[in-house]
């Protein structure tokens, strides 16, 4: 998009910062954080992502259509995502009569240990 | 309406389709005119191949057990129709055909910006509807249009993959017109030519070409996941070996809904355009317009839930699509609104287009009506699965769409043929279509609300009347449909030649001859008015 | 200049116009793209949040020094396509084809590494889902499911990959016969954009499937 050239030493930079992380990510995935390790995890992932976009894609010297462009496909991303967990996160929200199981227990019913870590209302 | 002839040529204009002749020169063009054409033709057999089907439908259910098929071969029926109608015809209907004819030139542009790619998407269209062919010819399919798991992967025997393969293919011909069509619209508009001079069809595509963009690549790795579950025998959608149902319908969804809007946003721009040129008055609030079409294609998004409410779905997911869908109608509201504005003490002209026009109007606002009760939850729950919902989208799908389909199709013939078709015979058939269109379909919201099911090739003895009546209604509507095919083709050698602007109506694709040369424009047109510019009725009209 | 006018499709004022509808076609088809992949990893991220444990197990299966060598390779990979453009872009030819190449020579290790050392693996082990899938253990079905996202992510990845290789070929030759200059280098630009795409799915494909539940 951009006619604009980027300097080869910016490319190795962000090489460098890109092998860097990969290294991070790897390490830290050895280190019990619980819950967190995931959103470590992502956070380097986009990181990571961001400099590929921006430097790489040329995405910095680009015009601000390509920049929504961009956000855009992730927006869109976001909404199949958090609309489809509101269904799965909310679905042990209704109790349900007495005679039956609900119905997300039967959709993670697994005999006989009942593994998953989604709360049951 | 004027006809002459072309004044002081002695020998014949070259235009885009005396230009060059021989099969070779119409299967490898790259001119969007005649890629154009080449759509008309391959979709207009798919309709009537989806119309066949409807057909049969109508027979069987005269009689309350069935008047005509096994209830297997019923189940194809009503799957075959629905596949063929909505991926082979409604979604590529007006954008392949007047959207590819009409982008470049309305933004005044020599072409699309990959015309290869658009040569290609055509291509992309026709293996797609030969995939799904075979699939008819060699046993069809039972699934139903909406190929729910577990029975499309696992228990239906019928011929699922191929039909499944010939969608997905057929998507990426919808995918490549949509990344054509906005390319083209932010980087090829003649000078002067800004966002908000657009004509109104052009916003109409270029939202329509967002959901096809984002929303079909969704449905087509949905179907590949469908696929290997059944090829594979593993358990993505399948609860028995650890899968949840409901995640092949928000995925197929999430798609499905969108697609209605690809199939009705390019009617509304269609319908725009008929309107102010038949009331010879500029539209009634532009931006109102322009911005709706963009904000239905963002809201369409966000209200697949509304087909899950009886599936499982969480009731607290359930609420947030009821709401959602609740806010989705009212830019389709605000244009209803804009369009009869428009009307409003215009000179109003009644050629065919023009009662298509009307026609979807008020169809449209059944249609879109209907859709209310539906996303209510409450009313949803007695509705859902019944006639009342066949009923609601064939109101806007057939009442509205094809209406406008037909209605554009008509009103573009001159400048896409030259020559101008009968327009008493082109009254008379949009007159039966509407007569046939309401005796079909009004019933159907009747035997739904009083609970016939859906896809159930036999009803309870006391709704015989009302089915009877909707198969009445079908064969006026196919009569109406047989019509314009008979005059539009006769037209295209016998009518009267037409010249560049037959209708008076504003909008560059009327300032180049009918039909247009290759280039499209001479010299490329430079823009210095606003969209519309009717003179006011101040001034007398010419 | 004759290359120049050569260069300039007929629908097109100019070069520049040219250029810009290029390069916003390739980012609207990254975007389908994204929605593409993008319905894949909402499918796994709702099973994973289900059924984490058995992803747990399921990710223990892989080996993360092939995964984190194929992030560094493709990474590489990545550079190399960056200077591929920049080379493109400064009219050095002998440069954008070697870094063309080296890019090709990346990226065919990286399927390389992955058939023989990963999925080679996984076969012998009976961890492929409808081929031979056998798995000793409690969560089995859920597990299946994990292997089953597994390759046909990384599956759907690798073609992509297999697809890149092709246009990058298809580059080499047209750079060979002196096709792209600094005022027309929009393929090799848009290409580009397309194999940096396909690193950014495996950017996040390695910490998803390889580093889930943690290694501790």
């Amino acid at each position: 998009m951009s006619q604009h050239v980027v300097p080869k030493r910016v490319y190795f930079l962000v090489f460098a910062s890109l092998i860097a992380l990969t290294l991070l990510t790897t390490g830290v995935a050895f280190i019990d954080l619980g819950r967190i390790n995931t959103v470590v995890a992502l956070a380097i992932a986009v990181c990571k992502m961001l400099l590929v976009i921006l430097f790489f894609m040329h995405v910095r010297y680009s015009s601000g259509l390509t920049k929504i462009v961009i956000v855009a496909a992730f927006f869109w991303l976001a909404i199949l995502i958090a609309l489809s967990l509101s269904d799965y996160l909310t679905r042990g929200w209704t109790p349900a009569p007495a005679t039956w199981e609900s119905s997300s227990s039967m959709l993670l019913h697994n005999p006989p240990s009942g593994e998953t870590d989604l709360e049951v209302a | 309406m004027s006809h002459s002839q072309v004044q002081g040529e002695t020998s014949p204009r070259v235009h885009y389709l005396n230009t060059s002749y021989g099969i070779k020169s119409w299967l490898l063009t790259t001119d969007h005119k005649r890629i154009a054409l080449l759509y008309l033709a391959s979709i207009t057999l798919m309709f009537f191949v989806g119309g066949f089907f409807a057909v049969l439908i109508r027979l069987h259910l005269i009689e309350p057990q069935g008047a005509l098929l096994e209830p297997e071969t019923y189940n194809k029926m009503f799957t075959m129709h629905g596949i063929i109608m909505i991926f082979f015809f409604l979604i590529p209907s007006i954008p392949a055909v007047l959207g590819n004819f009409l982008v470049p030139l309305m933004i005044g542009a020599r072409d699309l910006a990959f015309p290869r790619i658009n040569l290609l998407s055509w291509y992309i269209y026709v293996v797609g509807s030969v995939f799904t062919l075979v699939a008819i010819v060699t046993g069809g399919v039972d699934t139903g249009w909406t190929f729910y798991a577990p029975y499309s992967s696992v228990y239906s025997s019928t011929h699922v993959i191929v039909t499944a393969l010939g969608v997905f293919i057929t998507g990426f011909s919808s995918i490549l017109t949509g990344l054509n069509f906005v390319v083209t619209i932010h980087k090829m508009r003649a000078p002067g030519m800004t966002w908000f001079r657009l004509p109104l069809f052009v916003w109409a595509m270029y939202a329509t070409s967002m959901i096809q963009i984002l929303g079909t690549p969704v449905l087509a790795i949905t179907i590949v996941l469908l696929g290997l579950e059944r090829l594979l025998h593993v358990g993505i959608f399948t609860p028995a070996l650890g899968g949840d149902p409901l995640l092949f319908q928000h995925m197929f969804w999430f798609y499905s809904h969108p697609a209605v809007y690809i199939m009705i946003l390019p009617g509304m721009g269609v319908e725009s355009e008929l309107v102010t040129c038949f009331s010879k008055k500029r539209i009634f609030g532009y931006g109102f317009v322009a911005f709706s079409s963009v904000a239905i294609a963002v809201l369409s998004f966000l209200v697949w839930g509304h087909h899950m409410f009886v599936s499982g779905q969480s009731v607290y997911a359930g609420l947030i699509f009821s709401v959602l869908s609740f806010l989705v109608a009212i830019p389709s509201a605000i244009k209803v609104f804009n369009w009869t504005a428009t009307m409003y003490k215009g000179s109003i002209s009644y050629q065919a287009p023009m009662l298509y026009a009307m026609g979807f109007i008020g169809l449209f606002t059944m249609g879109g009506l209907t859709g209310l009760f539906l996303a209510s939850l409450a009313t949803d729950v007695h509705l859902n699965s019944t006639y009342f919902i066949v009923a609601h989208f064939h109101y806007i799908m057939v009442g509205s769409a094809v209406m406008a389909y037909l209605g554009g199709i008509h009103f573009w013939w001159p400048k896409m043929t030259g020559r101008l078709y009968p327009d008493g015979w082109a009254r008379f058939a949009a007159l039966i279509i509407f007569v046939g269109f309401n005796l079909t379909f009004f019933p159907q919201f009747l035997l739904g609300y009083l609970g016939m099911p859906r896809r159930y090739a036999f009803y309870p003895p006391e709704f015989q009347v009302l089915n009877v009546m909707s198969s009445a209604g079908a064969s006026i509507l196919a009569v109406g449909y047989a019509i314009p095919l008979v005059y539009l083709i006769w037209s295209m050698r016998y009518g009267p030649i037409a010249d560049s602007n037959p209708w008076g109506a504003k909008g560059l694709e009327w300032e180049t001859p009918s039909p247009p040369p290759t280039e499209n424009f001479e010299v490329t047109p430079v823009v210095t008015e606003e969209a519309y510019n009717y003179p006011t009725q101040e001034v007398a009209v010419v | 200049m004759s290359e120049r006018t050569l260069a300039l499709a007929h629908q097109f004022e100019d070069l520049g116009q040219q250029h810009e509808a290029g390069s916003l076609g390739m980012w609207v088809f990254l975007v389908t793209e994204i929605m593409f992949f993008g319905g894949l990893f909402a499918a796994y991220t709702i099973y994973r949040a289900l059924y984490l444990q058995a992803f747990e197990v399921g990710s223990h299966h892989l080996d993360v020094r092939f995964g984190a060598l194929n992030t560094a390779v493709l990474i590489t990979s990545s550079l190399t396509m960056a200077l591929a453009v920049h080379a493109a872009q400064t009219g050095n030819r002998r440069q954008l084809i070697t870094c063309l190449i080296l890019t090709m020579l990346l990226g065919a290790l990286f399927i390389a590494i992955k058939l023989i050392f990963e999925w080679g693996y996984d076969y012998r082990e009976h961890l492929v889902p409808g081929i031979n899938f056998v798995f000793e253990g409690k969560v089995t079905p859920h597990v299946e499911l994990f292997f089953l996202f597994y390759f046909f992510m990384t599956g759907m990845h690798a073609l992509h990959m297999l697809i890149g290789l092709g246009i990058m070929t298809y580059l080499v030759l047209q750079a060979r016969r002196g096709r792209f200059t600094p005022e027309y280098y929009s393929p090799v630009e848009v290409s580009g954009l397309y194999w940096h795409f396909v690193d950014i799915v495996w950017i996040f494909l390695f910490p998803l499937l390889y580093l889930i539940g943690g290694r501790y």
